[in-house]
């Protein structure tokens, strides 16, 4: 069984976050990189594919600046890492058409991505890879089985309900978080995935479907602020309880 | 602008997002048409609802439809676009919306936006739509079309009646889908149900171990509430799945909503927005939840909590 997981080095939202001088795009300073959320759950689940059934786990990260967390997959167990330094834009379609170009000599059974990831909140990379490569595919997966030839998956739909759904292999599964915990890094880990292979494939995007006109920080209705130190704040707060009746 | 508004049911229902979308294709079409477009085995019943928003509902029926799978929806899809030529294709970003819209849109070469909130057609197509998980915003130019838009919910509430006509488009699947349906799943019934709860004290990543779920509990308590949790919560496995309040969770309407290191995604205020309070303790001052909020607190909750609870417990004697 052999596993591709698109794992995106992708900025925490929940770093300091502000829009750059050109008015288009995230400001880099305050920002702090790591493991796109979603993905990293999509690398456990293939690597505990892996230990059950055996095979191959192969990582791929587009981005000049990728290997941080290419380096981290590969520590938690992927075999070898595929990094396409490129840095695509906000359009998906040339993140999706760089890692197809790159998979062109891979044969692989399944190819899993997190279901979004944390910076640009699009959910759309693995879908459209999906198109592009003509598989079927499933979204937002919170439960999985791999069985020969074949993975039943659970979706998640809304309010709870889940969709069990069959797909053939190869297929793309895009992986919702609460999957699975995903495993902590250790120093073994990390001392094994500086022999492992991490190969760059170069290609480019011909795909541009849209522009940035700018960027900004949303217009919010804010909440009347309560202000003091915690005790006064503590105060004011019971005195809103009391007037609402609450307490 | 010829706007086709794809819907979407399930359990027998239609979606009232479905009607979102075609308010808002009312609102861009302008000399064009806004139409719906309704797939499934048997899906008059719908067409009726769709009807009366829309100048024209499109009802795709066939046996293969009955339950959604992706590929036949983009397969009938791609048969009834090529034949109309509609100018925007109009998504809701649901679970199943936001499955089948990018695949439609990469087997069309179409330009494709996702959680959209709001669409400019004056000038092209253009869109806003939030990233950071709602710190920030973005304005995005599509360059052709047709293009594919999935549609934030609870958006597009307002619109008025159009009352149009109901065609069968008359399309078949052109092939068996890859993927089987097998069933749906209800979710487990668990000893609370936070959606009848007044209070809900709710936390959320600020939070930060497991054990400290004992201080919301404490604060619930003393308060005659529950306690619930956002996503990053109920994924590490603090507290069980049906306490999770947002989209893939419950929605909950409460008296008293306080949220506790709480950053406000998208998906988590879907589920609270409409509690008659919300309190919010945070301690980053630009987190999206003071957006939602009636009263914000920029402060460690570790400081604030413990706090409550010594007054409210001197309080009850």
């Amino acid at each position: 069984m052999k596993i591709i997981v698109l794992a995106k080095h992708a900025p925490d939202p929940e770093s300091e976050i502000s829009v750059a001088s050109d008015g288009k795009s995230v400001s880099q300073s305050g920002l702090v990189y790591d493991i796109n959320d979603w993905d990293r759950y999509a690398v456990e689940e293939a690597i505990r594919i892996k230990e059950e059934r055996d095979g191959e786990v192969v990582v791929v990260g587009v981005g000049t600046s990728c290997d941080d967390t290419l380096r981290k997959c590969l520590a938690m167990g992927a075999d070898r890492a595929i990094k396409i330094p490129v840095d695509t834009s906000f359009d998906a379609y040339q993140t999706a058409e760089v890692i197809k170009e790159a998979l062109k000599d891979e044969e692989f059974d399944i190819i899993m991505a997190g279901l979004m990831s944390q910076d640009l909140n699009n959910a759309q990379v693995g879908v459209l890879l999906a198109a592009m490569l003509d598989l079927p595919v499933a979204t937002a997966v919170a439960e999985m089985k791999v069985e020969d030839g074949k993975v039943i998956a659970k979706r998640e739909l809304e309010g709870g309900y889940l969709e069990e759904v069959e797909l053939p292999t190869p297929c793309v599964l895009t992986i919702q978080s609460g999957i699975n915990e995903p495993r902590y890094v250790s120093i073994m880990g990390i001392k094994r995935a500086k022999s492992k292979e991490m190969k760059e494939v170069n290609v480019s995007p011909t795909i541009s479907t849209l522009e940035i006109e700018k960027m900004y920080l949303p217009p919010v209705k804010k909440a009347e602020m309560i202000e003091g130190d915690a005790s006064e704040i503590a105060e004011k707060l019971i005195a809103i309880f009391k007037e609402r009746g609450l307490i | 602008m010829k706007v086709f508004c794809i819907a979407e049911y399930r359990f027998d229902e239609l979606n009232p997002l479905s009607i979102e979308i075609l308010n808002l294709a009312n609102q861009i079409k302008g000399d064009g048409t806004a139409e719906a477009v309704v797939i499934g085995k048997d899906v008059g019943k719908y067409a009726e609802e769709l009807v009366k928003y829309a100048d024209r509902v499109w009802k795709v029926e066939d046996d293969a439809l009955e339950n959604y799978t992706p590929d036949l929806y983009v397969d009938v899809l791609l048969q009834l676009v090529e034949k109309e030529n509609p100018d925007l294709i109009l998504v809701g970003n649901t679970s199943q919306g936001s499955e089948f819209a990018p695949y439609l849109a990469a087997k069309l070469n179409a330009p494709l936006a996702t959680d959209v909130v709001a669409v400019d057609t004056s000038d092209g197509v253009k869109v806003s739509r939030y990233l950071m998980q709602g710190k920030l915003m973005v304005d995005l130019k599509l360059k052709s079309t047709p293009c594919v838009l999935t549609i934030r919910q609870g958006i597009f509430k307002e619109g008025s009646e159009v009352g149009g006509e109901i065609v069968d488009a008359g399309i078949k699947p052109s092939r068996e889908s890859k993927r089987k349906f097998i069933s749906y799943i209800e979710p487990e019934v668990g000893e609370v149900d936070i959606t009848q709860a007044d209070i809900i004290v709710s936390v959320g990543r600020g939070i930060e171990d497991a054990s400290n779920i004992e201080l919301a509990e404490e604060l619930a308590e003393l308060l005659g509430g529950v306690v619930a949790g956002s996503r990053p919560v109920i994924d590490n496995g603090w507290l069980p799945k049906d306490r999770q309040v947002g989209i893939s969770g419950k929605v909950v309407k409460p008296k008293l909503y306080l949220a506790l290191g709480i950053s406000g995604a998208f998906q988590h205020v879907m589920g609270m927005k409409d509690s008659e309070l919300i309190i919010a303790i945070n301690k980053d001052p630009e987190a999206p939840i003071f957006g939602v909020a009636h009263y914000g607190v920029v402060a460690d909750l570790f400081d604030v909590v413990p706090e409550l609870i010594d007054k409210l417990k001197e309080l009850k004697g």
